[in-house]
């Protein structure tokens, strides 16, 4: 029993970081932008939230550290796809390329130093439940955090009319510039809520999972989050599910590598990637109705006036 | 000029005035002084050829671009719009020719993202019906567009409009789209929203509807306003006339044509689509001999696309017996082994699907002619005989350009047309499947394109012409079949397809029929 606890809340941790960067690509490619540059953003959010964290001694102000380096990695991006309309798949590796770059300077000098890592929530009753108490008020807050903003995002995309321009936007740029919708606008601000979602998944990281900063410590969370977004087909409810399920097989294999089953620790390390892979594969086959991308996914928009 | 009184509340102001309005791109003048008046209960039409200006002037009205001098007098008073919101606000609505939809959300979500938000989701649903109920434009707000008929899809784009209460309605070639009786239920409609004081601007390229509905006309050419008259005191010809400055040739059919062996037949054809939004082919059938002409009428996305995409080779079919070109099974063929076999083909999309929007015309060339025009020599390319190909097809068709060998993007749509025609038929093909030849073409390369198919026909070739222009296909065709949710009509003899029994097998009814009588017999 104290093994499946044990397993339940390192799934939890380790999902959580896909969950918020994959949430916030999934507004940024509603709105029609296709931004690569998760793993990018994120790695930058992660030096920069220790790092304010360690200057600070506070996870909140590393934590705020942390998004608006992603915020303003993202506005790099939106300024080249946007402004100048340049293709959004190289400039979204570029973006990775230098966040990796970039975080490897930032971060330089806190290698090797340690923070406190994140609280967990503590209620006298409830968190000494046995068996679901840590599991359900026993988290870091960054957990509640990231099941609430989808939520609010879900509540976002269709209960409310900006959500409904924004996904306007993504499903045709032609039609919404005609009704009258500033579609670069709200591009601008849908990529600048992915990078900041991206910086926030990336200071989940060193702030809660890890209580240290190591350059790379993203180790591909980018690129899985990405592969999320597609997994849910776009839509906020699939996405919990991707994300724990992924957070699970990466959790698995290490309980599968520690129990000692036979086979290479190397089949197993890619174990969440093969996941990816065969997932994306089974959705392309399984496709039928209406396409569930939307339609002027990493298009570039240049309005006439 | 003037022949509708003008509104009562309103005194001797137009609706809507436009003073000089003119448009720069660059050295390029899209319009050039144009003065139009406007009218309440009045239905106004623009004629004009293609960049003539038309959709210029009505993006400018609706505040979609910004005028570079000139202004527009709402009113009698001067009128600077910001956008489209500006624009609506102060009662102006449009329905634009490419739908202005997104595939992908429900009905009601399309007309809240034309509307100003200002009333709750649940109200503006309550309103949509209502609205569409009261003009006869039935829609079910939950479904989503992608499922919908392009009929259907405009009734959206007019019953959003018409949710703002527009004092006027800009509609940009609504008919282009429709069989001939949904256009007849748009007239309906049209004539009430005169009748209720509203004033429409209505661009069509169809001047016997022109006649039969506007009770003014302007028209554009090269961006200027060349004339405003009464087109039911006009002429087709004479508003063709206006258009185009010159008079436009008629094309001749020639000889009685020789009918010879059969050379492109399809055998009981169904596929299924490759993409979501497609249509499934349905157990298509038909025989095309040589010197015969085929028309394929029906409205656009009832499996036109897919049909072109089944013959050409572009989709391979399992069973090789389904499309046979000169006795040939081909349909397990790729799109070269059946060039091989005499066939040509010319898609509906000039840009990206007929051409390489950025490569040289000679490259394009290529593309089309390699496997069987000696254009490439043990693997090398021959340039000599690319350019040479491009100045036959140059000076056969009249293709104007600016140099010897320019990019595809460069050239105008109807010169891109003629020269992919012709880069086509000078490879003197024993089969030519061509879609859509003159959508969006002038005048003029359009009589000369009719032409070359006609000629080519003569000369003994086989020709399957898709268009959903009924004039077009009555003016070249033998025969003529229709194309509804992917099956295929009997063809009817050119000479006793009228535009009625065309519209019912359009619509679908009558072919439901046949097919109810052919499943009892099997």
């Amino acid at each position: 029993m104290e093994l499946v606890e044990a397993i339940i809340l390192s799934v939890l941790a380790a999902s959580t970081p896909l969950l918020i960067a994959a949430t916030g690509e999934l507004v940024t490619e509603r709105a029609g932008v296709l931004n690569l540059g998760v793993e990018g953003m994120m790695i930058v959010g992660a030096a920069c939230g220790f790092g304010g964290a360690w200057l600070s001694g506070s996870t909140i102000i590393g934590a705020l550290c942390g998004i608006i380096a992603g915020a303003l990695l993202s506005l790099i991006f939106a300024m080249m796809t946007l402004g100048l309309a340049v293709n959004q798949v190289a400039s979204g590796l570029a973006l990775t390329i230098l966040g990796i770059g970039l975080s490897g300077l930032i971060g330089a000098g806190f290698v090797g130093e340690r923070i406190t890592p994140a609280p967990h929530l503590h209620i006298p009753g409830l968190t000494d439940i046995p068996l679901i108490g840590r599991i359900l008020f026993g988290e870091d807050p960054f957990i509640y955090l990231s099941l609430a903003l989808i939520v609010a995002v879900w509540w976002f995309l269709y209960r409310t009319r900006p959500g409904l321009v924004l996904r306007a936007c993504g499903d045709n740029h032609v039609s919404a510039h005609a009704l009258g919708y500033p579609v670069l606008r709200i591009r601008t601000f849908a990529v600048m809520f992915g990078g900041a979602c991206a910086g926030l998944a990336g200071a989940y990281l060193p702030l809660a999972y890890t209580p240290f900063f190591i350059p790379g410590m993203t180790a591909g969370r980018g690129w899985i989050a990405l592969a999320l977004v597609v997994f849910a087909s776009w839509l906020p409810g699939r996405l919990v599910i991707g994300a724990y399920l992924f957070g699970a097989v990466t959790i698995l294999q290490l309980h599968a590598q520690g129990a000692g089953v036979g086979i290479p620790s190397q089949f197993m390390s890619a174990l969440p990637y093969l996941a990816t892979v065969i997932v994306l594969v089974l959705i392309s086959r399984a496709r039928t109705g209406g396409s569930t991308a939307p339609a002027a996914l990493g298009t570039v928009f240049v309005p006439d006036r | 000029m003037l022949n509708s009184a003008p509104d009562l509340h309103s005194t001797e102001t137009p609706l809507l005035q436009t003073v000089g309005l003119t448009k720069r791109y660059g050295d390029f003048l899209a319009n050039d002084r144009v003065d139009i008046e406007i009218w309440p209960r009045q239905i106004h039409a623009l004629l004009g050829e293609n960049g003539a200006g038309k959709s210029t002037l009505v993006k400018t009205i609706y505040g979609l671009i910004q005028p570079s001098e000139g202004e527009m007098l709402w009113q009698g008073k001067r009128m600077i719009l910001s956008g489209p919101s500006e624009a609506r606000s102060r009662g102006i609505g449009m329905v634009f020719q490419h739908f202005s939809l997104f595939d992908n959300l429900t009905v009601a979500e399309n007309v809240a993202l034309g509307l100003d938000g200002k009333e709750t989701f649940k109200d503006m649903s309550a309103r949509l019906e209502q609205v569409s109920n009261v003009y006869g434009l039935p829609l079910d707000p939950k479904r989503e567009v992608w499922q919908l008929s392009v009929g259907e899809r405009q009734r959206i784009e007019i019953v959003r409009a018409l949710m703002q209460d527009p004092k006027f309605l800009i509609l940009d070639e609504p008919t282009a789209v429709l069989t001939p009786q949904e256009a007849d239920q748009l007239f309906i409609v049209l004539d009430r929203l005169k009748a209720e004081g509203r004033a429409i601007l209505y661009i069509s390229h169809k001047l016997e509807e022109v006649k039969r509905l506007c009770d003014t006309a302007t028209i554009l050419r090269l961006g200027k306003k060349v004339a405003t008259c009464n087109p039911k005191a006009e002429t087709a010809s004479s508003l063709a006339r206006m258009m185009v400055g010159t008079e436009i040739k008629e094309v001749r059919a020639g000889a009685e044509r020789k009918i010879t062996v059969p050379r492109l037949v399809v055998n009981d054809l169904s596929l299924e689509p490759d993409d979501p939004h497609g249509v499934r082919l349905q157990h298509i059938s038909l025989e095309l001999k040589g010197g015969e002409i085929l028309g394929i009428a029906g409205v656009a996305g009832n499996g036109q696309d897919e049909l072109f995409a089944a013959l050409s080779g572009e989709r391979l079919s399992q069973d090789p017996g389904t499309v046979v070109i000169e006795g040939v099974a081909a349909g397990h063929l790729s799109i070269t082994q059946r060039r091989k076999l005499g066939a040509a083909f010319v898609p509906e999309e000039r840009l990206g699907h007929g051409t390489a929007p950025r490569m040289k015309l000679s490259e394009n060339a290529l593309l089309t002619g390699h496997a069987a025009s000696g254009m490439v020599q043990r693997g090398f390319i021959n340039t000599t005989a690319t350019l040479k190909t491009v100045d036959r097809a140059t000076e056969a068709f009249d293709v104007r350009k600016a140099k010897r060998d320019p990019e595809a993007a460069s050239l105008s749509g109807g010169n891109l047309q003629k020269f992919i025609v012709g880069r086509e038929i000078l490879r003197n093909p024993a089969v030519l499947v061509v879609s859509q030849p003159t959508w969006g073409v002038d005048a003029g390369a359009a009589a000369v394109i009719r032409q070359a198919v006609l000629d080519l026909a003569a000369a003994g070739a086989a020709v399957l012409v898709t268009s959903q222009d009924l004039d077009e296909l009555a003016e070249i065709t033998d025969r003529i079949a229709v194309m509804f949710h992917g099956r295929l009509s009997q063809p009817l003899a050119t000479s006793e397809a009228s535009r009625e029994k065309l519209g019912l097998l359009m619509g679908g009814s009558s072919l439901d029929e046949r097919e109810a009588a052919h499943a009892v017999g099997a």
